[in-house]
């Protein structure tokens, strides 16, 4: 069969998302029929089995040597789709690996917990990979409409459900505006393709344009949760089950990323004058509003949520660059992020147990003593996050910082600089809530030896890439040159 | 390119002995114990290798080990000594072993902690002095500050809290703006190597505010006049290693900033500001030593002391330019800068061994207050033979290593200027005030109350350790040209980058 052979030639780049749907429907099916007490175990095993062989099929077939669009510019196939894939697919394993015990011990861990984790990362994958304004509008759908439905796993928890709600409309409102401002892009370029957008924006931009990029970047704005449009993003991470808020902190970020690279430095590039100057606006107050009001918070979800609106503050600074470094720095930051995120919720879901949810900063009062190990990953996260060296964060804010000054952004820099010394303020406290303090009476976590290993390890990653933190910098230079 | 040598085993030796007692723990802390004291010793040993290879006749950095780091920032774990950091580096080295040696018995809660955050953190600050790539230096400069955060947090005193985050904070605020002006540095020339950012040609403008930048970051270590704040709460909360690790090395990392990065890197800036420095640095060594003199908690009064003796540090090394300006000559300018390093030296050993001392009393009454003390000598008659040589070496008293570099500086400062001298030699009197009248109201008089007459004398580490410490103060003070001769061809090569403009003509 020479013809079938040539065809799956032209489409096997997106062999990743195919077998990511198939094995979505086998998962489902199975989960089904398979029935019995063991249900979830099984479907969780066999989601982490889909997720490795995932790793391999997106290594062997999404592995291209150079931008390969499909589908008539439908689908692209590029050296970050791929890096943006398999981190999300690391990221969402180990999620789920945290997450796993979490969920069962609660008895909410049903089969389909795994295969909406799973439609989320499709999300994540047709977002990487959107070579067209439809594609990245559908992935952001799949993607949104995924994390709803996560968010009010737990039908028991008013909270959940009323966190649900909140992102579901607000999300929905967001939806809306990037559908208007993709039409208004869309009428005034008269193509969806993302390349001929980029090759048709070469004079000024109309009005029209610039309400249109505004939309845009807006939307993008409330799916990363900046400022000021952050406002669910303390309920969600609050509401959630943590074992969600792990999810929804981590992987979906590598979505966002691709959103805002895919949409404003490849498609409205001819208008980044425009754009930076929006992102820059919510890049400030970001870092400003996150850090300082993360200073108050007592809850250690939410104060994760307003580091994270943050952090996000940063990943944006790379944006307004509009350079290729800065784009480089951002994604730098996102990865590295996202590797600190996961470790730190990874630490509330091991220090709760079945009865008792570790979810405020006071719980942590002398951990050092219960559980050292646990302690002192977090010491290294929380350091890491506050940006100090030996630790991975202190690369991602230095790449920022480098980007900003070759683009000339003196007060941005300056800005960026105080906003991390404010930002220590809070990670030290946890540290010493853990070390400095005396410790209440409590037993410790419930979780098994081999979680406390991929915690262990976690941690040890964001010293590991501080120490030597040249191979992942360089990977972030390589696949976007 | 050269591969991994002497240094790298000097800064990662004792990180790993750190790693070893903290694997070890406090179920086998006698083990771990022994283990510290061992990885210190070691470190001593690694640097006697280095003291004697150096090669005293070049200003070029030596025992130089560069590899690859992180290529897309063109940087370089690049290792090297001269010297300027060689002095900085053996002292280190040598400190960190009495620290341990003094907590032996001392402290009681999560011990192996202790010796592994004091074994890291001596690791990290020979990075420091030994790192001769901007970043590698920062990377260096800030991890120190996890340990030291720690050590004041765990086994400070009852204001901890407040103060090690008053200290985190406020260092972490100098050394981000010292962030931002290396990385503009590298901007501009592409290169974070020390010798590349020594060359590289800057604007007066771009000069002062990279000038201002770094004076943020090494002026809060120092630390100067008015940004000293945070020293004394940390120096009273702190354990007494950590207070010796305060006192003898870290503030000396602010002062070789000064040498290493803001005179060669901006010298017509510093040139131009220098009338702040000195400023400063005289508000320093007079004001500061009449707050010494009120101090009623003994480690606070050091610390103030302190303060005081590191701006001979900074006066020294900013008044280069009066003298080349008054005397035409560049050998007068060497003075101040040869002044302030065995300054920087001596200081280490005589603020670190006060603090020994106070650490000694503390062990045995539990206060700081010089009001609990009095007529110490009747009881501990070997302790108060030590704490009075200390004070006066402390003072400045001829034939200790006090005397020198504040002798140095004094000398330079009057080849600048009259006044500058007449100020600055206001020490001679203040520094002998506070400091005699700390040993007269706490060493001598009657025995004041209970628990002073049943402090028992030195017990057989704690003479080891102010023995030896005393010995070192001693041999620095007559025979200080070992010293000043492996510092002699850097210190002129820093005179001529210093006096050499680099705006473009």
């Amino acid at each position: 069969m020479p013809d079938m052979h040539t065809y799956w030639s032209t489409i096997a780049p997106a062999a990743p998302e195919m077998y990511l749907t198939a094995a979505i429907c086998a998962i489902l099916l199975i989960d089904v029929f398979a029935g019995g007490a063991r249900r979830p175990r099984l479907t969780g095993t066999l989601t982490l089995l889909a997720l490795a062989i995932g790793a391999w099929v997106a290594i062997e077939f999404g592995a291209v040597g150079e931008r390969t669009v499909l589908f008539d510019g439908l689908y692209v196939a590029d050296p970050l789709a791929l890096v943006l894939k398999l981190s999300a697919l690391l990221f969402v394993a180990v999620a789920l690996l945290y997450s796993r015990p979490y969920m069962e011990r609660r008895r909410i861990a049903g089969g389909e917990y795994y295969v909406l984790a799973l439609t989320a990362l499709l999300g994540i994958f047709v977002l990487a990979s959107a070579a067209n304004l439809l594609t990245l509008y559908i992935g952001v759908e799949l993607l949104a409409l995924s994390l709803y439905a996560m968010i009010a796993f737990d039908r028991e928890s008013p909270v959940s459900a009323e966190a649900a709600i909140k992102y579901f409309v607000l999300g929905s409102i967001a939806s809306g505006m990037l559908l208007y401002g993709i039409s208004l892009v869309y009428g005034l370029t008269g193509t969806l393709a993302l390349d001929e957008i980029a090759q048709r924006l070469t004079t000024e931009p109309s009005l029209g344009m610039v309400i249109g990029v505004a939309f845009v970047v807006v939307a993008i704005a409330f799916k990363f949760g900046a400022v000021p449009f952050h406002m669910w993003v303390p309920d969600v991470y609050h509401g959630a089950p943590t074992a969600v808020t792990l999810l929804i902190s981590t992987a979906p970020k590598f979505a966002y990323f691709a959103l805002a690279y895919r949409l404003l430095s490849q498609g409205l590039d001819g208008v980044s004058a425009t754009w930076t100057q929006m992102i820059a606006v919510l890049a400030v107050l970001s870092l400003i509003v996150g850090n300082v009001f993360a200073i108050a918070q007592e809850n250690l979800k939410r104060m994760l949520a307003y580091s994270a609106i943050a952090n996000v503050g940063f990943i944006l600074l790379g944006f307004t660059t509009g350079t290729t470094s800065g784009y480089q720095a951002a994604l730098y930051y996102t990865i590295v992020y996202v590797l600190m995120t996961l470790g730190s919720f990874g630490v509330i879901l091991l220090a709760s147990r079945r009865d008792f949810e570790a979810d405020q900063l006071d719980d942590y009062k002398g951990l050092h003593a219960r559980d050292p190990m646990l302690a002192l990953s977090m010491l290294m996260l929380m350091f890491s996050t506050a940006g100090v060296p030996p630790f991975v964060g202190f690369w991602a804010k230095l790449a920022i910082f480098e980007a900003l000054w070759e683009a000339g952004s003196l007060w941005l820099v300056v800005i960026g600089a105080l906003a991390s010394v404010v930002g220590a303020f809070y990670y030290i406290r946890v540290v010493k809530l853990m070390y400095f303090d005396d410790a209440p009476a409590q037993p410790r976590g419930d979780a098994g030896r081999s979680l406390r290993f991929v915690l262990g390890l976690n941690a040890f990653a964001a010293l590991a890439l501080g120490v030597v933190p040249g191979a992942l910098i360089d990977l972030c230079r390589s696949v976007l040159g | 390119m050269q591969g991994l040598g002497i240094l790298s085993a000097l800064v990662w030796l004792p990180i790993a002995g750190g790693v070893a007692v903290l694997a070890l723990g406090d179920r086998r802390i006698a083990a771990a114990r022994w283990l510290a004291l061992i990885a210190a010793i070691a470190t001593v040993a690694l640097t006697i290798p280095l003291w004697i290879g150096f090669d005293r006749g070049t200003a070029e950095f030596q025992f130089v080990e560069r590899l690859p780091w992180i290529t897309a920032f063109n940087s370089w774990y690049h290792l090297g000594v001269d010297g300027i950091s060689l002095p900085l580096i053996v002292l280190t080295a040598v400190m960190t072993v009495p620290v341990i040696i003094a907590s032996w018995k001392v402290i009681e809660t999560r011990p192996a902690q202790y010796y592994a955050a004091f074994l890291i953190m001596a690791g990290l600050m020979i990075g420091v002095f030994a790192a001769i790539d901007g970043l590698l230096f920062y990377f260096f400069w800030e991890a120190m500050l996890i340990p030291m955060f720690l050590i004041i947090g765990v086994w400070g005193g009852p204001r901890r809290v407040y103060a090690t985050f008053k200290f985190f904070l406020y260092t972490f605020l100098g050394s981000v703006l010292m962030l931002v002006a290396l990385i503009y540095l590298y901007v501009q020339g592409g290169d974070y190597s020390l010798r590349a950012l020594h060359e590289l040609p800057l604007t007066l403008v771009e000069q002062r505010w990279i000038f201002l930048a770094f004076l943020a970051a090494f002026a809060v270590k120092v630390p100067m006049w008015p940004v000293h704040t945070w020293l004394p709460d940390a120096h009273v909360e702190a354990p007494t290693g950590g207070s010796v690790i305060l006192a003898a090395i870290m503030l000396k990392m602010g002062g070789y900033g000064f040498l290493r990065f803001s005179l060669p890197i901006t010298p017509d800036a510093s040139r131009e500001l220098d009338w702040l420095m000195i400023a400063l640095s005289l508000i320093a060594v007079v004001y500061i030593s009449l707050v010494a003199l009120v101090q009623t908690d003994m480690k606070k009064l050091i610390a103030y002391s302190s303060i005081a003796h590191m701006g001979f540090v900074t006066l020294g090394a900013f008044i280069a330019w009066d003298i080349a300006d008054s005397t035409g000559a560049l050998r007068g300018a060497a003075m101040g800068l040869d002044g302030a390093m065995v300054q920087m030296v001596s200081h280490g050993l005589v603020s670190g061994a006060m603090f020994l001392c106070v650490g000694v009393m503390y062990d045995r009454v539990h206060s700081r207050e010089i009001s609990a003390y009095g007529g110490v000598i009747n009881t501990m008659p070997k302790f108060a033979g030590f704490m009075v040589f200390f004070s006066l070496a402390n003072a400045g008293v001829p034939g200790t290593s006090g005397f020198v570099g504040e002798f140095l500086v004094i000398i330079a400062s009057f080849k600048a200027n009259f006044w500058y001298a007449f100020l600055v030699a206001t020490i001679l009197i203040l520094g002998a005030a506070y400091t005699l009248w700390l040993v007269k109201r706490v060493i001598y008089g009657p025995v004041a109350n209970e628990h002073v007459a049943q402090m028992p004398d030195l017990n057989r580490q704690e003479l080891l350790v102010l023995g030896s410490l005393a010995v070192l103060v001693l041999l620095l003070g007559v025979w200080p040209a070992p010293l000043l001769d492996v510092m002699h061809s850097s210190i002129h090569h820093l005179v001529e980058q210093m006096t050499t403009s680099k705006l473009p003509l």
